[in-house]
C-alpha cells in the first residue's frame, strides 16, 4: 500500500512537471531531470513549432490520401473521355470537383490523377528511407564498431558506392528493368542510397565505442550482441533519424525525376512524375497541365524536408 | 604536401576501378541486347549473331569483358558504339566540352549567389531577411530540377518571350544562361543554407569579439575573419556536389535540349550502348574523385590548422 501511494506520487509529478514542485517529496526533487530523456525533450520542442505542425498536419493528409484516395475524389484516375480535351481549361471554383484541375490530353481529370498519384510517391518515400535506415545503420555498425578490417573493407565499399552520382546510377539500373513496379523502383534507390546513412552511424559509433557506459558494459561480461543493441544503437539513432527524414523528401524528388525521365514509374501505375512527363507536350497551351503534378511533387518533398528541420533541430543539442 | 597528395591520388585508384567496374556490371547484367538490336526486325542466322558477339568479345565471361575494357580505357580507348561503329571517344568530345562549360557556369552561380545570400542572413541571424532566406531556399529544395526548368521555360520562353524555349546553340553562353541556373539552384540552396549556418555560429566566437575589440574595421573582421573561418563545410559541399552537377545535366540537358553529356548518356542508355555510358560515366566519377582531393588539399589553404605531412 505505501508502495502504491509512492508510484502514484511519483506519477502525478512527472505529469504536472516542473508547475508544482513545491509540492512534490524531497526525493522526486531532487532528480528532476530525470523524466527529460534526449526523445522526450525533443518531443516538448517539437509541439511547440510552427513548423513541425503545419508539416506534420500536411503528411498526415497525405498519408490519409494515399491510403484511401477514393475518399478526397469520385472520379476515376484511368476514366479517359476525349470531349473532356485538356483545352478545357480548368475550373478553379468547382472545389473537389473532377474538373476542378481540368483534364490531361486523354481527358483524364487531373484532380483524380493527383489525388491517386499521391500513394506512388509515399510508398516510394517511406519504403526507400526504410530501408534504407535499416540497411546502412547494420553496415555502418559494424565498420564503427569491430574497426580494423572490417571497417576498411565496408568503407571501400561505400567509398564506391558514393562514387557514382545517385541519378546516374539510378538511370544505369533501371533502364535494365522491363516492368518496373513501385518495388523495382524502391530496391534501385535503396541500392544507390545506403551510403549516406551508413557514413553517418560509422561515425556516431566510432564516437561512442569509447563511452564510459559501453567500457563498462564490456567489464561487465556483456555479449556484443547486447552491447550493440541496448547500449550503442538507442544512443546512435538520434543522427541516423535526423539524416533519414532530410532524405526521405530527396527520394520522393529522385522518384519523380526518374518517372519523368521514362525509367522510373510507367503507366498504368498512376505518378506524379509520369503525369508532368506527358503534360510537356502541351506546356505552350495548357501549362495546367504539367504544372498541376509538379506542384505536388513540390509540396510533398516540401513537407517532408520541414519536417526533418524541424527533427532535426529538436535532437540536434549543439543547433540550440 | 606532395606525399600527401601521392597517397591520395594512390587510395583513388581502387575506388576508381570499383565504381566503373559496379556501373559495368549493372550495365552488362541487365537485359537488352545490342547485337540483337543490329538486326532489327529482319530474320537473322543465330550463328552470324554468335560471330558477331564473339568479334565484340561480348562471350567472354564479365570480368573479362571489364579487364580488356579498362586496359584499353588506360590507353585511351574508349571503344566503339556498336550500333553506329562511331568511336565513343569522338562522342565523348563532342558532349562533354559543352557539358564542363555548363557545370562551371552553374557553378560559378552557385558559389556566388548562394555564397552572397549565405552572407547577408547570417549576419542578421533571426531578422527578416534571414527567415525569408530560409524559407527561400527551401521551396528552391523542394522543387526537383524538371519543375523549376519547366516552370523557368513557360515564364521565360513562352509568357515573356525572353529566350527561345529550347538551347538553339549549345557553344553559346548566353543560350546555357537559364539552363545553367536550373541546374544550379539546388545547389545554391544548400550552399546558402549551410553558409548562412556557418557564419552565424562563428558570430559568437571568440576570435569575433577580439577582431572587433581591436578595432579593426568591420569590411576585414567579416571579409577575412569570419569568412576563412565559416567556409570550410561550404567547400566540403561544393567539392562532393560537382559530380551531382554533372549527372543532374541529364534532366537539365533533356529538357532544354543542350547536346552534353547528359544528352548523350540519356540516349546510349536507350540504345543499349553500354560502352558510351561507362565511359562517360568513369569521366564523370573521375571528376568527382579529383574535386573531393581538391577539397581536401584547400581545407589547409582556408584553415592552417590543417596540415599534411
Amino acid at each position: 500500500m505505501p508502495e502504491k501511494t509512492a508510484a502514484t506520487a511519483v506519477s502525478a509529478e512527472t505529469e504536472a512537471g516542473a508547475t508544482a514542485p513545491d509540492d512534490a517529496p524531497a526525493a522526486v526533487t531532487a532528480k528532476p531531470e530525470k523524466a527529460r530523456s534526449l526523445w522526450s525533450d525533443a518531443w516538448g520542442d517539437l509541439r511547440r513549432n510552427p513548423l513541425f505542425l503545419i508539416s506534420a498536419g500536411l503528411i498526415l493528409v497525405l498519408l490519409a490520401i494515399s491510403a484511401f484516395p477514393g475518399l478526397f475524389t469520385s472520379a476515376s484516375p484511368r476514366d479517359a473521355d476525349l470531349a473532356n480535351h485538356y483545352l478545357q481549361h480548368p475550373n478553379w471554383g468547382h472545389f473537389f470537383a473532377p474538373d476542378w484541375f481540368g483534364y490531361d490530353g486523354q481527358g483524364r481529370s487531373i484532380y483524380a490523377r493527383v489525388i491517386y498519384g499521391a500513394r506512388a510517391s509515399i510508398m516510394v518515400g517511406v519504403g526507400v528511407t526504410a530501408l534504407v535506415t535499416i540497411i546502412g545503420t547494420i553496415i555502418g555498425m559494424a565498420a564503427g564498431y569491430f574497426g580494423g578490417l572490417t571497417d576498411s573493407l565496408l568503407s571501400r565499399v561505400t567509398d564506391i558506392f558514393m562514387g557514382i552520382p545517385f541519378l546516374l546510377g539510378a538511370l544505369v539500373v533501371l533502364t535494365g528493368f522491363e516492368n518496373r513496379s513501385i518495388w523495382v523502383v524502391i530496391l534501385a534507390l535503396v541500392f544507390l542510397g545506403w551510403t549516406v546513412i551508413a557514413r553517418v552511424a560509422r561515425g556516431a559509433v566510432i564516437n561512442i565505442k569509447q563511452a564510459d557506459y559501453v567500457v563498462a558494459a564490456k567489464a561487465l561480461g556483456a555479449s556484443t550482441s547486447r552491447i550493440l543493441l541496448r547500449h550503442v544503437l538507442p544512443n546512435a539513432l538520434a543522427p541516423i533519424i535526423v539524416v533519414a527524414t532530410i532524405a526521405l523528401g530527396g527520394y520522393i524528388a529522385a522518384e519523380a525525376t526518374l518517372s519523368f525521365l521514362g525509367v522510373g514509374l510507367a503507366e498504368p501505375t498512376v505518378s506524379w512524375g509520369v503525369d508532368v512527363s506527358s503534360g510537356r507536350e502541351q506546356l505552350r497551351n495548357a501549362p495546367h497541365v504539367l504544372i498541376i503534378p509538379s506542384v505536388m511533387v513540390s509540396i510533398t518533398v516540401l513537407a517532408f524536408l520541414m519536417f526533418g528541420d524541424a527533427v532535426r533541430n529538436a535532437l540536434d543539442p549543439k543547433l540550440r | 604536401m606532395g606525399r600527401y597528395v601521392a597517397r591520395r591520388l594512390l587510395q583513388m585508384i581502387p575506388v576508381f576501378i570499383g565504381s566503373t567496374f559496379l556501373i559495368f556490371a549493372m550495365m552488362y547484367a541487365l537485359p537488352g541486347d545490342p547485337v540483337r538490336a543490329l538486326m532489327g526486325d529482319q530474320a537473322f542466322d543465330p550463328a552470324v549473331l554468335e560471330a558477331k558477339r564473339h568479334e565484340l568479345g561480348l562471350d567472354l565471361p564479365l570480368w573479362q569483358q571489364y579487364v580488356n575494357y579498362f586496359t584499353g580505357l588506360l590507353q585511351g580507348d574508349f571503344g566503339t558504339e556498336i550500333g553506329s561503329g562511331r568511336p565513343i571517344s569522338e562522342i565523348i568530345a563532342h558532349a562533354f566540352p559543352v557539358s564542363v562549360r555548363l557545370t562551371l557556369f552553374a557553378f560559378t552561380f552557385t558559389v556566388i549567389v548562394g555564397i552572397g545570400l549565405g552572407i547577408v542572413a547570417g549576419l542578421r541571424p533571426e531578422s527578416v531577411r534571414d527567415r525569408g532566406l530560409l524559407g527561400l531556399t527551401l521551396v528552391l529544395i523542394s522543387m526537383p530540377s524538371f519543375v523549376l526548368g519547366y516552370l523557368m521555360q513557360y515564364l521565360f520562353a513562352f509568357q515573356l518571350g525572353l529566350t527561345t524555349p529550347t538551347v538553339q546553340d549549345s557553344e553559346s553562353f548566353g543560350d546555357l544562361f537559364l539552363p545553367a541556373i536550373v541546374l544550379g539552384s539546388l545547389s545554391l540552396a544548400y550552399v546558402a543554407r549551410l553558409t548562412r549556418t556557418s557564419i552565424a555560429e562563428n558570430l559568437r566566437a571568440d576570435y569575433m569579439r577580439t577582431a572587433v575589440a581591436k578595432g579593426l574595421p568591420r569590411r576585414r573582421i567579416v571579409g577575412v575573419h569570419l569568412m576563412r573561418n565559416s567556409l570550410v563545410p561550404v567547400v566540403t559541399f561544393l567539392g562532393t556536389d560537382i559530380g551531382n552537377l554533372m549527372a543532374g545535366a541529364i534532366v537539365t540537358e533533356g529538357i532544354f535540349n543542350v547536346q552534353g553529356v547528359g544528352d548523350a548518356i540519356y540516349e546510349a542508355l536507350f540504345r543499349r550502348e553500354g560502352a558510351t555510358v561507362v565511359g562517360i560515366a568513369s569521366l564523370i566519377v573521375l571528376v568527382y574523385l579529383l574535386a573531393s582531393l581538391l577539397v581536401d588539399l584547400l581545407y589547409a589553404v582556408l584553415d592552417p590548422r590543417i596540415r599534411y605531412a
